[in-house]
């Protein structure tokens, strides 16, 4: 399983052994970031998701800038069209002759943004909300972890539904709405890292020095945050990128023209009987973005937190 | 890990805990409902002022915030949520009782589904670890969980009722076969979590050192892991059951909503949408509850299986 880092540390091993020990010679020690790396290309799963979902952003961005139709151009020669090479429209049309194919990348695009961005911000709230209460401690700690108790026992969905409906379905709001419900989990994770970060001697050092401890949270404890922090993002990702398309599928999410994998399934959905492509494309588009996702994120995490492989 | 703490003192606490939660949960909810443009008699055309200011009146919105708040916080408490606005004539309490019974035989069949095939799924790849077979299960078991249930159900409903022909697409009259796809739908990203765990737990436990000892004496494999492994491989799964709970019930939103099923998920969507006030709180407040009791029981039943958790001060 293991047999190409085997033979480099071998490798490693047959230099002259007081060189090496002297930190002479071309024997480079592994930086933890480096072992996780290999362990992470290791992963068949995760790499080929990663090149998938390369594909994917690529493929979203550069898409509709290149294919001929507008997402909102309505070819009515062509209503509700199967896929077709002739046509021009690859994977067809839907009731009112727009191109599934376009409309698809586009609604990807949205559905994209709104992980990332959604993410970022729940990102920003849970690492600076966890990383306080996990280095101040003591009452500060309770008090605070106790408030996040309170909210993770609400029926968070119910909430996000709420804040569309009130008001009203605006993209800046989703993104606000799903990371700012989002963060919990994140500060949960922060925060009991930051607490086995805060006694170790390089945190000593700093206070010893005088350094603030706003100053020791940004400089010495978030850096080191940075490999849970990389999982947990990127298994938020999916998971916002499902909350709007579950919004935008109930009506609640992005509005016309705009467009997301979730209304665009939604759409789908309605006209499936006569023509299941338009259901059929967005939906694998967003499967397959979860999927993708998902296996990054179970690779991240096998490769940077040694502790629980088994 | 809590020691000192009896049982019952730690349940209490728990209970405790609860009420801050269910406050914060009706007064967000209570305000934020109140913020929302569009008031619950907004129609196409606008009421004469004496029959609105008569409706107002009847339904106390012309009181100031406060008071309707804390008249609101004393009919919770006896767990009257009021009449609905939308639904002339009905309470909501006559309309939970109306939704309920629907959304928790499907949400019930499909924990008792996701839990027995969940967890057979998750003991098999657990056995065959890193075989063919347990790279496809836990492959399944990804796509189940990155699959959203309402890209699935369109599908199922697709291939079973539109293509196939064999089940009803949706509606309800309590038959089974109109139970089968929303059940299995719903049932679907839970199977897959549970799988996920069972493997873990159990090859974690089938790495330690008491099943050595069983194994050392001789047992059969059927009966170590029967009689030693099962029960602490299933504990996460019993622990995961709480979020379980929450994620079928928002599931269970969208899955009424496709194939039709006037269960209480239906009702929070349609009051929502027109903003039935009362009917939207007194849903958000019951399953609020729903899911901070059955985290409660989840809590008990875990603690009262797991030898590694005892509350008792007798030790």
């Amino acid at each position: 399983m293991t047999k190409k880092a085997d033979i480099s540390i071998v490798e490693e091993r047959s230099l002259d052994p007081f060189e090496a020990a002297m930190g002479l010679g071309d024997v480079k020690g592994r930086s933890p970031w480096e072992d996780a790396w290999h362990r992470l290309l290791k992963n068949r799963a995760a790499v080929i998701s990663a090149m998938v979902m390369a594909g994917m952003l690529l493929l979203v961005i550069t898409g509709p800038w290149v294919l001929p139709w507008e997402a909102d151009f309505t070819d009515w020669d062509h209503t509700s069209a199967p896929p077709s090479l002739e046509t021009g429209h690859w994977f067809g049309t839907d009731a009112v002759g727009r191109d599934i194919l376009v409309r698809t990348l586009e609604g990807g695009r949205i559905s994209l943004l709104v992980g990332l961005v959604a993410t970022l911000v729940s990102l920003l709230i849970g690492v600076t909300y966890g990383s306080i209460a996990g280095f101040y401690g003591g009452m500060t700690d309770r008090v605070m972890m106790r408030i996040v108790d309170i909210i993770y026992a609400l029926p968070f969905m119910f909430f996000v539904i709420l804040l569309m409906v009130v008001f009203g379905r605006n993209i800046i709001l989703i993104f606000v709405a799903i990371g700012a419900v989002n963060w919990l989990d994140m500060a949960r994770i922060v925060r009991g890292q930051t607490l086995s970060l805060k006694n170790m001697e390089f945190v000593e050092a700093a206070e010893a020095c005088g350094v603030r401890r706003m100053d020791i949270i940004r400089r010495h404890i978030v850096p080191n945050l940075l490999g849970v922090v990389m999982v947990y993002v990127t298994l938020t990702i999916p998971q916002v990128i499902l909350v709007e398309s579950f919004l935008s599928f109930l009506g609640l999410g992005v509005q016309e023209p705009m467009s997301s994998w979730g209304a665009l399934v939604n759409d789908g959905a309605q006209d499936m009987e006569s023509a299941p492509w338009t259901l059929i494309f967005p939906a694998f588009f967003l499967s397959v973005t979860l999927y993708c996702f998902n296996y990054i994120g179970d690779g991240l995490r096998d490769a940077l937190d040694p502790k629980d492989r088994l | 890990m809590i020691q000192g703490h009896g049982i019952a003192r730690h349940a209490l606490q728990r209970l405790l805990g609860v009420i801050p939660t269910m406050l914060l949960l009706i007064t967000v909810v209570f305000f934020l409902i109140r913020v929302a443009p569009g008031g619950p008699f907004d129609s196409e055309k606008a009421l004469p002022p004496e029959i609105q200011a008569n409706l107002e009146a009847k339904y106390h919105l012309d009181e100031p915030l406060l008071q309707q708040y804390f008249r609101y916080l004393g009919q919770i408490i006896v767990l009257d949520f009021g009449p609905s606005f939308q639904y002339k004539d009905w309470t909501v309490n006559e309309l939970i009782a109306e939704g309920f019974p629907v959304s928790l035989t499907v949400g019930g069949l499909a924990m008792l589904l996701a839990f027995v095939v969940g967890t057979l799924i998750g003991i098999t790849a657990a056995l065959k670890q890193n075989t063919p077979v347990d790279y496809g299960t836990m492959g399944f078991a990804m796509l189940g969980i990155s699959i959203p249930n309402f890209v699935v159900a369109p599908m199922l409903i697709l291939l079973f009722a539109v293509y196939a022909g064999w089940l009803p697409a949706g509606g309800w009259d309590w038959s089974l076969q109109r139970m089968v796809l929303p059940v299995v739908t719903l049932a679907l990203p839970v199977i897959a979590y549970i799988a996920r765990l069972t493997r873990g737990s159990m090859i974690e436990v089938l790495h330690s050192n008491f099943i050595r000892t069983a194994r050392a004496k001789g047992l059969p494999e059927r009966d170590v892991i029967r009689r030693h492994a099962l029960k602490p491989a299933l504990l996460p799964v019993i622990s995961f059951m709480g979020p379980a709970t929450a994620g079928l019930i928002t599931g269970s939103v969208v899955i009424e909503r496709i194939y039709a099923i006037p269960g209480l998920g239906s009702y929070f969507v349609t009051g929502a949408l027109n903003r039935d006030y009362t009917l939207v709180m007194g849903v958000v407040v019951f399953y609020g509850l729903l899911i901070i009791l059955m985290n409660f029981l989840v809590d008990m039943l875990y603690a009262w299986l797991n030898p590694k958790i005892r509350y008792d001060e007798e030790s």
